[in-house]
């Protein structure tokens, strides 16, 4: 054996080559690329802070877990692959190509002799005339062959499939090829200017203008892929690239504006396409290229792909009512706003921000019950695969917002515009969260006959009017007890009850009567005195309704069965309120949309470096795969042939084929 | 013997008439589909449709149980078309459709024809019974056929719905899954035919039933055999070769791993006398996994190309496609160990059986577990 000890640099050389480490570092990066799919990527810090905890949360940071694929340890992996390939290559290639061309010609009788796959045959025939005819089959079979005089005869050295080994180089190198190109394109040079100081991510939440030329990257840099918001109407000369908790701006050669942003839906209601009309500026203003991209139809210039990758609002103008929810009057007042803006809210009910976040002008939601389930076997069958979408509806324009109050604290919104019909009567939405994980929680207000939102307000308004309370009371108490008791003590006794009921329920809803009932009513009796002081409630607000309406001037509500539900709606609206968490609603009267399109442009550099080498691998694969390398030898002599087959890979193709050729030979010697 | 004297004749001297009708039948129906729906084509579709017309004839010369199987779907397909009188509605009320060939009946009758086919296998297996056995081999035919129809009809209906909404029907886990079922099923008869071997039916067809089981899961609890418009993303020529190339794949490597239970059991002594030489399942085995990395090594190119295109990168380490990263490193090893160290037997056997589950996560778990842009596919 070998025992001049080796060189580290021809250890090295070894072990990169070697079967072994390519495969360990395949199964090595295999591994290493499931970390990136369970742990969600690139998401903002906090996200993790919370799901980790503090502890972790830095663990995971210092091992570069919320971007794997970027971390140096991955690349590192990815280099020892392209190293290890390279050498792999480097080893072989000269082999291989040698190989390739070679008949190894030069082997001797003996070694075919010790062949496993030979076959010897008694010949009458001279060995020229033998060698002819074999060779003559063996070139039918596809081989090359090479005719050759030897002592007292001939040998033919023949070769087929050569090509499996150049598909060894074409997929090997295709393999460092498609690293080399996605390196082109990944973020190296900003790694390196990053940590030699150059360069910096910038973690503020200020304008585009007001980042430093530190966190600034020039229109030249060689690869990039960032996004840009841009309203309708408006344009963007600077891309935003996402990394690690912070961000770069990107100059672009460029200005992008959008003209227009159009969102086509199918009749079910579901997105059919985005598209955005676009503008291309040079830098002087001068207009070079007008195009509308959609999903799948990106526009390229310059090397630029511009591709349409989101949509958002880009702030729209609204006009909306403000309404006191505890005032006593039934009063609004005028709101306007735009979306992704602020503006102060002083009321009657104190100060706060209220910002808009968010505009749609479509909602579809499942409107309907549950799908019924499919009848018999048979009925499945022939079960319909077109789906009813009946249950799914465009309820109209949403807008969404958060009010914060003067300490800070924030609740979200999300108010229809248009009314929604709910066991056949329609309301006005608007619900309400803590947080953005929680879903929306709905507080309803009932429409009157005309549809509208006022009758709710005016009977709000009057219930919480603690001036009305005795008019509204004798009223009461003058419709529900019979003329004679009329004046009576039991008068004075039903009007003092309801003024109690009322005051009660407008300092907090059923809620408050609920728990006056606990404190004051013994247990065997409350089920029969909450039934009572419902009655009252709703009978006192049914009268409620009648002064609101004549104070305001308005006809009084017909007694009929839809004011009962009107009045019995608005209680339970009222009795919400206190849990709704704003002392305002805010109906939207009126809107101009203003979309914004969210594009993503890249440059990418490497991408037909890595075409390039998914062509070639695909080429490669496939001669590796389906090219069969093997050779064949007939040594031919007066009087005998001896005919040997090899192949680097053994399969049971193979054996058939010797198989083949052995009969063929038994054949020809005849 | 003076046949294999001869050099192989050129392929077209080797082609019969049948084959030639074949071609020109493919021909005529990519021409007149060409002719009648050209103008809703963009030109990348008309390029893979008359691409087909080559592929398609080539394909029915190299394997020639396609030609029949093809003529068979197409004219039963058309046949469906015409019951339809151009109304959805007719679904529900024309007998053939109703019960046999509208979209759905087709696929469910797929689904019991696959499961009739692998009880046959087994019966077959466990009594020896070659007749049996071709029984299965029969009924896989006919699943395939009326899977098939299932999808070429389902294709239609969804025009019907509405023309903005018609596609292919790849678009889908449901849909894609009835894919598998054929694809797998019909890998396995080429082999079937090419090892003269039935014995390894009762274990493919294993794994085709629990595709048929979640395509009928799928169906009942979801609902998920309703036809879909198509999301914006998924409205790109792209997607016609990228889901049947990963199918190809998915649906090889599934085989190999069967083929891999069958080697472990018989090399274990279980229905190792019924089952065929291990030497012959480990060649199966290694044909099933190079024809599914060569293809999901396309699909795979393919799908960085399509994301070149929606997405603004070739490569996003999107779960779906890291995953289908690893399960090709995975068969890139396997390749390795087998060809380059040459080795054989259990080892590699288990590897393909393991290699089923990276797969199968790959294809159904990331749609279950992890989110990504390739989120369409949700279950
Ligand atoms: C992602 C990385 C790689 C992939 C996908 C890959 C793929 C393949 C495939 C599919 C084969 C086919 C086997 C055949 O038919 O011969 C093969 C063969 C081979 N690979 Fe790799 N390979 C990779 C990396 C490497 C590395 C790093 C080495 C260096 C040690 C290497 C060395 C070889 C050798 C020596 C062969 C045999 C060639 C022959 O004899 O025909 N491979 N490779």
């Amino acid at each position: 054996m070998n025992t001049v000890p080796h060189s580290f640099g021809k250890s090295l050389f070894e072990l990169m080559s070697s079967m072994r480490f390519a495969i360990s570092l395949l199964s090595i990066l295999a591994v290493a690329s499931i970390i990136g799919t369970v742990l969600k990527q690139a998401e903002p810090y906090g996200n993790y802070l919370i799901q980790l905890g503090p502890f972790w949360f830095e663990v995971f940071e210092k091992l570069g877990l919320y971007d794997v694929y970027h971390a140096a340890w991955f690349l590192l992996i990815l280099t020892f692959l392209v190293a290890s390939t390279s050498v792999c290559i480097f080893r072989n290639a000269p082999n291989f190509v040698r190989e390739m061309k070679s008949f190894r010609e030069h082997v001797s009788e003996q070694s075919l002799n010790a062949f496993k796959h030979k076959h010897e045959a008694v010949t009458q025939l001279a060995p020229t005339a033998l060698a002819a005819s074999a060779q003559r089959y063996l070139e039918g079979q596809g081989y090359k062959v090479k005719n050759l005089t030897r002592e007292e005869g001939v040998l033919l050295a023949a070769k087929a499939g050569s090509w499996n080994r150049l598909g060894y180089l074409l997929a090997h190198s295709a393999i460092v090829l498609i690293c080399v190109g996605g390196l082109l394109d990944g973020n190296m040079v900003f790694k390196v200017q990053q940590l030699l100081g150059y360069k910096k991510i910038e973690t503020r939440d200020i304008p585009q203008s007001q980042v430093p030329a530190i966190s600034r990257l020039g229109p030249s840099n060689p690869s990039f892929r960032g996004s840009v918001q841009i309203p309708e109407g408006s344009s963007a000369d600077v891309v935003f690239l996402n990394v690690a908790d912070g961000y770069l701006v990107q100059d672009l050669p460029f200005t992008v504006g959008l003209k227009q942003f159009r969102i086509e839906h199918y009749t079910t209601g579901q997105p059919k396409s985005f598209e955005s009309d676009i503008e291309l500026f040079d830098k002087s203003g001068q207009k070079i290229k007008e195009a509308t991209i959609a999903v799948n139809h990106p526009l390229v210039y310059d090397g630029v792909a511009i591709y349409q990758a989101s949509f958002a609002d880009g702030g729209t103008r609204m006009s909306l009512r403000g309404w006191n929810l505890f005032a006593p009057t039934a009063s609004s007042f005028p709101v306007e706003g735009v979306v992704q803006q602020s503006t102060a809210l002083s009321s009657g009910a104190g100060e706060y921000t209220l910002e808009f976040t968010d505009f749609r002008p479509f909602n579809i939601e499942n409107m309907g019950g549950d799908i019924a389930p499919a009848g018999d076997a048979m009925g499945v069958l022939g079960s319909s695969p077109v789906s009813d979408n009946k249950h799914l509806r465009n309820v109209g324009p949403s807008v969404q917002f958060k009010l914060r109050d003067a300490r800070g604290q924030a609740r979200e919104f999300s108010n229809y515009m248009l009314p929604l019909e709910l066991n056949g009567r329609w309301y006005m939405m608007t619900g309400v969260r803590e947080s953005p994980n929680e879903a929306f929680r709905y507080m309803r207000m009932p429409l009157d006959a005309e549809g509208n939102i006022e009758s709710f307000m005016r009977l709000r308004g009057a219930l919480l009017n603690a001036e009305l309370r005795p008019q509204i009371a004798a009223r009461f108490a003058r419709q529900a007890l019979p003329q004679n008791a009329w004046g009576t003590e039991i008068e004075d006794k039903l009007k003092f009850s309801a003024t109690q009921m009322l005051a009660l329920f407008a300092e907090g809803g059923f809620q408050s009567l609920g728990r006056f009932i606990e404190e004051k009513v013994p247990a065997a009796e409350r089920d029969k005195a909450a039934g009572t002081y419902l009655r009252i409630i709703e009978l006192a607000a049914f009268e409620a309704l009648q002064i609101a309406n004549s104070q305001a001037g308005l006809p009084p509500p017909p007694a009929d069965e839809a004011t009962g539900w009107l009045v019995r709606d608005s209680l339970n609206s009222i009795s919400d309120m206190f849990v709704y968490g704003a002392p305002i609603y805010l109906q939207l009267m009126q809107y101009d949309e203003v979309k914004a399109s969210g594009l993503q442009l890249t440059r990418s550099p490497g991408q037909n470096v890595v075409y390039f080498g998914s062509l070639l691998l695909t080429l490669g694969v496939f001669f590796m795969l389906y090219v069969r390398e093997r050779r064949v030898w007939l040594r031919v002599k007066p009087g005998s042939a001896l005919l040997a087959m090899s192949s680097a890979k053994h399969s049971i193709d193979f054996e058939k084929e010797f198989a083949q050729h052995a009969q063929a030979l038994d054949t020809l010697v005849k | 013997m003076e046949l294999a004297l001869n050099q192989p004749a050129p392929l077209f001297k080797r082609l019969s008439w049948f084959d030639w009708l074949f071609a020109a039948i493919v021909a005529a129906g990519a021409l007149f589909a060409l002719s009648r729906f050209g103008d809703y084509m963009d030109i990348y579709e008309k390029a893979i449709l008359l691409a087909a017309i080559p592929s398609l004839a080539v394909f029915g010369w190299f394997w020639k149980p396609f030609r029949p199987l093809f003529i068979g779907v197409g004219l039963i397909s058309l046949f469906a078309i015409s019951q339809y009188q151009g109304d959805l509605t007719r679904m529900e009320q024309a007998f053939f459709l109703k019960y046999l060939i509208s979209s759905q009946a087709a696929i469910m009758w797929m689904c019991a024809l696959f499961g009739l086919a692998t009880l046959a296998y087994w019966a077959g297996l466990l009594t020896r019974s070659e007749f049996t056995m071709k029984t299965g081999s029969t009924l896989s035919w006919a699943a395939i056929t009326l899977g098939f129809v299932g999808l070429m009809v389902r294709w239609y209906e969804s025009y019907l719905i509405g023309v903005d909404v018609g596609h292919i029907p790849v678009s889908n886990l449901y849909e894609v899954f009835v894919l598998f079922c054929l694809i797998t099923a019909m890998m396995y008869l080429y082999y079937e035919a090419r090892y003269q071997t039935r014995q390894l039916g009762a274990l493919v067809l294993l794994v085709i039933s629990a595709a048929v089981g979640f395509i009928l899961w799928y169906t009942f609890d979801r609902q998920a055999h309703e036809i879909q418009p198509l999301v914006p993303a998924l409205k790109s020529w792209w997607m016609k070769l990228h889901v049947p190339a990963n199918f190809i794949g998915y649906g090889s490597f599934s085989l190999s791993a069967m083929l891999g239970v069958g080697y472990l059991l018989s090399s274990r002594g279980i229905l190792s006398s019924r089952l065929p030489s291990l030497e012959v399942i480990d060649d199966m085995m290694y044909k099933a996994i190079a024809i599914g990395f060569a293809f999901f090594t396309i699909a795979t190119i393919l799908g960085a190309m399509w994301a070149a295109e929606a997405w603004g990168g070739y490569w996003s380490w999107d779960p779906k496609e890291t995953w289908a990263l690893i399960v090709w490193l995975n068969y890139a090893a396997w390749l390795h160990i087998r060809l380059v160290k040459g080795l054989r037997g259990p080892m590699l056997a288990w590897w393909a059986v393991i290699g089923l589950f990276v797969t199968t996560f790959a294809f159904l778990g990331v749609n279950m577990f992890l989110s990504g842009l390739h989120s369409y596919g949700e279950l």
